[in-house]
């Protein structure tokens, strides 16, 4: 019954090209040792113009200021993957981070870990109305999440109403959260890195976590696999709202100043990290680990424009830039990937 | 657990014994149609059922209903005698019922591994996925099938017949009792189809029952012990294969005489109206020539993915063509521009009448005028009881049964839908119509007579080149018969010559003697 045939000559072909193109092609497919080679690149370039840039409180501050962004592609690659979006998550940041502000700053001595949950379940309800709009309603997840992006920012400015909430307001419990440190290593860092390694393994070994990509990559076969695709999409704009949620409550606690704006706008960065990081747009493939390292590069390359002294207006063409790169070199890659694999099955079928 | 074994045990015991699964007077409607009047069938251990009959027959519906897809709106399933309700495909798995689509389902962003186990992985201690013991368990699947599958390559770039055999991989993964094949032979080459009956063969050697559905006949003798003929949504026929022939199955399965529904009439050849020459796109299509006269229909056969619908699509300038060229009435057609193509007198009716014929929502008098609307247009506006005079014009003379002009074309039957499509371009008064799969889902009646219609337009002298994937109907209303393999023109046969096994010889990749064309 075996139907193997042999083809020396097809392997010897394949065998030249594969030892020439083998470590390129490793390095693109891999997408988050592609993202560091870049990151690497970008560091070099802006350290060799000022070696300060590699200093322990620089390095702090780049890992400080993409910790927010990266948090929240957590929570959005768990929604792109099964292919969906989450544009509402600038929106549940900025209300989660107004409500736990307005909390704490009006209940003294109230504990943090309150406040926490606090952000964690509004942004958790957030995501659930999302969800079931979507899951239950059959809503494209575009419109429900552009429609409650300005719901909840609405919301936000209502509870608000013009106040800001002052770092003297706030315990300093909170700023400490905010601006502390763990064996070197800021609070807030810590907490997305142990973040995006829970949800890595949880998204690789577990098979809620395969389900998602199943729902993503192909999602008739997903019902027809017997997967409870609508649960599974539900939960996972739960969880991008609950992680929305804590981010906002992480962000008051990082810059003591809150209004009614925070996050506004945070949504298109968040998909553009997440699309840099090689999450597949149309759902099905890419990983958190990458989604966060975008967002790493895109908030690194703003700080070395920076310090490059290029004029800030230009970041916003390079990051855009970066983002069409990013997709043509997926669709790129996908193309000579799926080019092999035909290869492959001509080879090995009958 | 010791149900099960009884159950191996009575089956090794004596070979006749009770069906495995009965699917009883089940009925299934959508709306107002109705797709299964009266779907029955009993599948028995060690065994393979055959399930024949037209498209719109209702097979299809009945295996959603196994698959647990469908549920059915009167009747009942009977599993080893007991009453199965299915509320999901999951239900179905569970039940051991296991479905392989013409199309296979999988998950081309995955694993082989995963595609087969998702859902039910190996766990490991803390339900984490025990992704070594996937991987072993596929291995040794795969090797049960004999087919070398890497098990940790993504699913994308599987051709159809690997994928049908990770579908299989995944029925005995959960050891299905009921193995259900729909169509699975469709897209396959000749050796794909031996190595895939050589599969199903074990799998019954093995005690499951199998159901196997195909339009080709003899691999159904080939294979099968039992059949089942559906026609209309009904059971109308179910016995032993033995002793019958491929003609009592035919009867059987249209209800009528052939020359009903294929009532074509001679018609005199005139000039050549349609000249393609050396078409080529790369990968696709390769050095593809023919002529077609005004007054005949020629037919383009060949499997799904011999590129047929993509030379159609070429001549008629919505694809780009790398190579050749498409001469109308003497007159060289520029590449990719299909208002070229209609101002020189072609038609194109696509093949997904859905996607490609008609928009849906709009009206039927919209959908049929829109490619007359130059014709149609006073100064700068259309107005619409033009629009409707031509509609309702063209609804009459092809028979469309409507209730309003103005309802959308979504309320109508297919067969209606596809006769909105071909007034859509018959109100252009073609010479060239190219027809892609005319008659594709569309109920018996319509079928007949959408090919009188076409058999009228070819007496007319308008000259018709049919793309069809069902053999009887190239046979039935085609003069020549031109069949494609993977990209290439290997036969063309005029109507005394063709025969179904020529043709199908034909489109599995041998080259046969050629006529004048």
């Amino acid at each position: 019954m075996s139907v193997t045939v042999d083809r020396p000559e097809w392997e010897a072909a394949e065998e030249r090209s594969r030892r020439g193109s083998h470590l390129v092609e490793v390095a693109l497919r891999i997408r988050e040792l592609g993202i560091l080679l870049v990151l690497g690149l970008v560091v070099a370039v802006t350290a060799a113009y000022n070696p300060r840039f590699l200093s322990a409180q620089s390095i702090r501050d780049l890992l400080l200021n993409a910790s927010i962004i990266a948090l929240l592609t957590v929570g959005q690659t768990l929604v792109v993957i099964t292919r969906n979006v989450d544009l509402s998550v600038g929106s549940v940041l900025g209300l989660s981070a107004f409500m736990t502000g307005d909390l704490l700053a009006g209940h003294q001595g109230l504990p943090i870990v309150v406040a926490l949950l606090a952000g964690i379940v509004l942004g958790a309800a957030c995501g659930a109305v999302n969800g079931a709009v979507t899951a239950i309603g059959r809503v494209p997840s575009l419109v429900v999440t552009l429609g409650t992006l300005y719901v909840f920012r609405g919301i936000d400015f209502g509870w608000a109403g013009g106040r800001q909430i002052n770092a003297s307001n706030l315990p300093d419990s909170l700023l400490t959260l905010g601006s502390g440190r763990i064996l070197g290593v800021p609070y807030l860092v810590a907490i997305t890195v142990v973040l995006v390694a829970v949800t890595a393994y949880v998204l690789r070994s577990y098979r809620s976590g395969r389900e998602l990509y199943a729902i993503g990559s192909n999602p008739d076969a997903a019902v027809l696999a017997g997967i409870p695709v609508g649960r599974r999409v539900f939960a996972a704009f739960v969880l991008s709202g609950a992680v929305a949620g804590l981010a906002g409550m992480l962000w008051t606690a990082r810059y003591g100043t809150v209004d009614a704006t925070a996050g506004t706008g945070f949504e298109l960065q968040v998909i553009s990290a997440v699309v840099v990081g090689g999450v597949a747009i149309f759902g099905g493939s890419g990983s958190v680990v990458g989604a966060a390292l975008g967002a790493l590069l895109l908030s690194t390359i703003g700080s070395a424009l920076v310090v490059l002294k290029v004029p800030s207006f230009w970041q916003q063409a390079i990051v855009g830039a970066l983002l069409i790169g990013a997709i043509a070199l997926d669709r790129w890659v996908g193309l000579r990937i799926a080019a092999a694999l035909r290869q492959r099955s001509i080879r090995s079928g009958s | 657990m010791a149900q099960r074994d009884d159950r191996g045990a009575a089956q090794s015991a004596e070979t006749s014994s009770g069906p495995r699964l009965v699917l009883e007077h089940a009925s299934k409607s959508f709306g107002s149609v109705r797709a299964l009047e009266d779907g029955s069938i009993e599948l028995y251990p060690g065994q393979t059922h055959a399930l024949v009959g037209e498209n719109g027959a209702g097979k299809s519906t009945l295996v959603k209903i196994l698959a647990g897809v469908h549920r059915p709106d009167s009747g009942r399933l009977l599993l080893e005698g007991r009453e199965l309700r299915l509320h999901g495909p999951a239900d179905a798995r569970d039940a051991g019922i296991a479905v392989i689509y013409q199309e296979p389902t999988l998950f081309p962003d995955l694993s082989v591994a995963e595609n087969i186990f998702m859902g039910r992985q190996p766990l490991a201690a803390g339900r984490r996925i025990d992704a070594r013991a996937m991987r072993d368990q596929v291995e040794a699947l795969m090797q049960r099938l004999g087919v070398p599958l890497d098990p940790s390559r993504p699913a994308r770039g599987l051709s159809i017949a690997d994928q049908q055999i990770v579908e299989i991989a995944k029925a005995l993964s959960f050891d299905a009792q009921v193995i259900v094949m729909d169509e699975p032979t469709a897209a396959l080459s000749g050796a794909e189809v031996e190595r895939l009956f050589s599969v199903a063969r074990t799998l019954q050697d093995h005690g499951a029952a199998v159901l196997f559905i195909s339009h080709r006949l003899d691999e159904v003798f080939a294979l099968c012990q039992r059949v089942t003929v559906m026609r209309d949504g009904r059971q109308v026929f179910t016995g032993p294969l033995e002793g019958l022939s491929t003609d009592d199955l035919i009867r059987r399965m249209v209800g009528r005489e052939l020359d009903a529904l294929y009532p074509k009439q001679e018609a005199t050849r005139g000039d050549v109206a349609l000249s393609v020459r050396r078409l080529t796109r790369e990968g696709v299509f390769t050095d593809v020539s023919f002529d077609l006269h005004h007054g005949e229909i020629v037919g383009l056969a060949g499997l799904v993915g011999a590129g047929r619908s993509e030379v159609a699509r070429a001549a008629f300038g919505i694809d780009r063509r790398d190579a050749g060229e498409v001469i109308v009435e003497g007159r060289q057609l520029p590449p990719g521009s299909p208002t070229a193509a209609m101002a020189a007198g072609m038609g194109f009716v696509p093949e997904d009448r859905r996607e490609q014929g008609l928009v849906m929502d709009l009206s039927i008098a919209r959908n049929a005028s829109l490619a007359s609307l130059g014709r149609l247009r006073r100064g700068l506006f259309i107005r619409d009881a033009d629009e409707r005079r031509l509609a309702a014009d063209w609804a009459a003379r092809l028979q469309l049964r409507y209730a309003h002009l103005s309802d959308p074309v979504s309320a109508l039957s297919g067969g209606n839908q596809q006769k909105v499509v071909l007034s859509k371009w018959l109100a252009r008064r073609p010479t060239v119509l190219i027809v892609d799969e005319p008659t594709r889902g569309i109920d018996v009646g319509a079928k007949a007579e959408v090919h009188r219609l076409l058999s009228d337009l070819a007496g007319q002298g308008v000259a018709v080149l049919m793309i069809s994937s069902e053999l009887p109907e190239i046979l039935g209303m085609a003069d020549r018969v031109l069949v494609m393999h993977e990209g290439r023109l290997t036969a063309q046969l005029s109507r005394q010559e063709a025969t179904e096994e020529r043709v199908m010889f034909a489109a599995t990749g041998h080259t046969t003697t050629e006529v004048g064309g």
